[in-house]
């Protein structure tokens, strides 16, 4: 790594050691990323099989037209942006009101804090069969601390009502990614300068317009990337999903993520399962395009 | 702080509101986790007792006994649970000192050296953290099985590498940002190469930041499910969480099994994110304001 050759400029040099540097990391990146991405857009112009000794056969845009011409898909894009919208939308007030309670600072904010980390360090796959089991049919928490306090009569199968069960998928989510909006956010409140606040108080604002036209818009950055990192994350859920309901009941729960498994894994189409898998990509990249225009602005490095 | 504005009027009533509040969202966090942590402790019978025993009247360690000594009458999925254990600490470990040593290097030259292609590779990190694990998943299958790499480590470390890689990256180009240039101008004018620099006055002063990242992607790799539950399926590469899922057969569901298992599972994670838990909060802030 000597800079042992004075024929190169300074710049010369910069690029060669900028570039070495870098190289490990990209060909990790992009060694494992890049040939997956194009496989995947090239299967998905096939009629394929998986495990079968069947030649694959090129459809074209078959597989995409059938998609878009498949109830099925609209039906689980729409259940797909109702857990987004409702999970996040829910994550974000809550989120909010967490962290503008700690920002008081009432009895006990310090331990509120710490306890924060606990539901947000639980593995997924926990926080799933933790309350897969808490909405159990006939020995789950869920109805036994209801029938105590009298507001249900009889045990209730919670998980066999499609739009129950994908409400409480959500509530779970939100037990799960409160704590991540909550701590990112009372971070954020705790820079923020006392001064304006106190100006737009002498000035008779109060407190709800105090929150609502000085402290939220100096939130605004973090409560835009909160926003889309979580839903990035929602749109394409499925963990959570396969443990609690395993995409039932009646594919109640069928996100866009979980029926591409099912497409890919249970029926075995791998082309269309390629052709979903290219269309999630597309719409988060769209998102990801939203999430560069936020986040990355030229000249803040260097 | 800045409860002089306004608030003198009904200081006690706000208080005791505030300090319900702060309760009311502790009972939302801890009661869940407590009735994981009652669940492992109890015997099955117990637990299948309707009306419901909130405590349980003879609390046992025989579930953890049963997953970290089975014998011969526990479930299936219990008596390989220990293997998976062992499985989940050799990837998430070698994944995260990999991600650190590889992507010092990646994130120092973006931060410090000026270089073609420097926003181009910044822009790619960003995108590869919005790419679907599911469009990688199928054509990754096909090349793992064909190379024989399906149901070992390896597999596992490489698809997660490609993941936490662009994370750690992101979060240490953060940290490094923040060290003054000063320090190693007089280094470079002395005529240090950048490697010297990076690791001898880069590296120890931004140990925090290494903390931080170090914990972020051991998390990541501890928590990952989708890729683990398609590339491994004998107890040579499978992780905890798909052990977890295992629980949950088709016909029976090991309860006790699984809330035990769970339990072990989140220790790690908890006890790493709750000792350092500072670094946590700094990370989510660099990580979340910078990406």
């Amino acid at each position: 790594m000597r800079s042992n050759s004075s024929s190169l400029s300074l710049h010369q040099r910069n690029n060669l050691i900028g570039l070495a540097l870098v190289a490990p990391s990209l060909i990790i990146i992009f060694g494992i990323v890049l040939q997956p991405i194009l496989s995947t857009l090239y299967l998905s112009f096939f009629d394929a099989t998986l495990g079968v000794t069947k030649t694959n056969i090129f459809i074209g845009l078959d597989n995409y037209i059938d998609l878009l011409r498949d109830q099925v898909f609209w039906v689980t894009i729409q259940r797909t942006i109702y857990f987004t919208f409702v999970s996040v939308g829910l994550e974000l007030v809550l989120g909010l009101a967490i962290a503008q309670l700690i920002h008081t600072h009432p009895p006990g904010w310090r331990f509120l804090r710490t306890s924060l980390i606990i539901p947000w360090a639980v593995p997924t796959i926990v926080n799933g069969t933790m309350w897969r089991w808490i909405y159990n049919a006939d020995y789950g928490a869920l109805n036994a601390l209801l029938m105590q306090l009298g507001l249900i009569d009889k045990y209730i199968p919670w998980l066999i009502y499609p739009k129950t069960a994908m409400n409480l998928v959500i509530l779970a989510d939100i037990w799960h990614s409160v704590p991540f909006i909550a701590l990112i956010l009372q971070a954020a409140l705790a820079t923020l300068p006392v001064e304006m606040e106190e100006a737009a108080a002498v000035d008779g604002a109060n407190a709800w317009q105090r929150f609502w036209h000085v402290r939220l818009p100096l939130l605004r950055s973090a409560i835009l990337v909160a926003l889309v990192i979580r839903t990035v994350e929602a749109f394409r859920v499925f963990d959570i999903i396969y443990v609690i309901t395993a995409g039932g009941p009646a594919y109640g729960t069928v996100t866009i993520s979980y029926l591409t498994y099912l497409e890919t894994f249970s029926f075995g189409h791998i082309g269309r399962g390629s052709a979903l898998s290219f269309l999630i990509s597309l719409i988060t990249l769209l998102l990801a395009f939203v999430f560069i225009r936020i986040l990355y602005k030229p000249g803040d490095r260097l | 702080m800045n409860g002089n504005i306004n608030s003198v009027r009904k200081p006690r009533l706000k208080h005791f509101g505030y300090l319900l509040l702060v309760i009311l969202v502790l009972v939302f966090i801890y009661l869940p986790v407590a009735w994981l942590i009652i669940s492992s402790i109890s015997t099955r019978a117990e637990l299948l007792n309707v009306p419901i025993n909130w405590i349980p009247r003879n609390p046992t360690f025989h579930n953890y006994f049963n997953i970290l000594m089975p014998g011969a009458d526990t479930s299936g999925a219990a008596q390989t649970f220990r293997i998976t254990l062992r499985n989940s600490l050799i990837v998430s470990t070698s994944v995260t000192l990999i991600s650190l040593l590889v992507g010092s290097l990646a994130a120092y030259a973006l931060v410090r050296i000026r270089f073609h292609f420097n926003e181009i590779f910044m822009i790619g990190l960003i995108a590869t953290r919005m790419i679907p694990e599911i469009s990688l998943v199928i054509p990754l299958y096909i090349l793992a099985s064909r190379v024989h790499i399906l149901n070992t480590p390896f597999v596992l470390i490489a698809t997660y590498l490609c993941f936490s890689l662009p994370f750690a990256i992101w979060l240490m180009a953060a940290f490094f940002e923040t060290i003054p240039l000063e320090l190693e101008d007089a280094a470079l004018i002395d005529g240090c190469s950048r490697l010297r620099i990076l690791f001898q006055i880069i590296i120890p002063i931004s140990v925090p930041g290494l903390i931080s990242t170090a914990l972020f992607v051991f998390l990541l790799a501890w928590d990952e499910f989708f890729f683990a539950l398609i590339f491994t399926s004998t107890v040579a590469a499978k992780t905890v969480p798909v052990a977890i899922a295992e629980f949950t057969g088709r016909y029976v569901v090991d309860v006790t099994g699984m809330m035990t298992g769970g339990v072990l599972a989140a220790i790690p994670p908890v006890v790493l994110a709750l000792l350092f838990q500072r670094y946590i909060v700094s990370g989510l802030t660099a990580g979340a304001v910078k990406g």
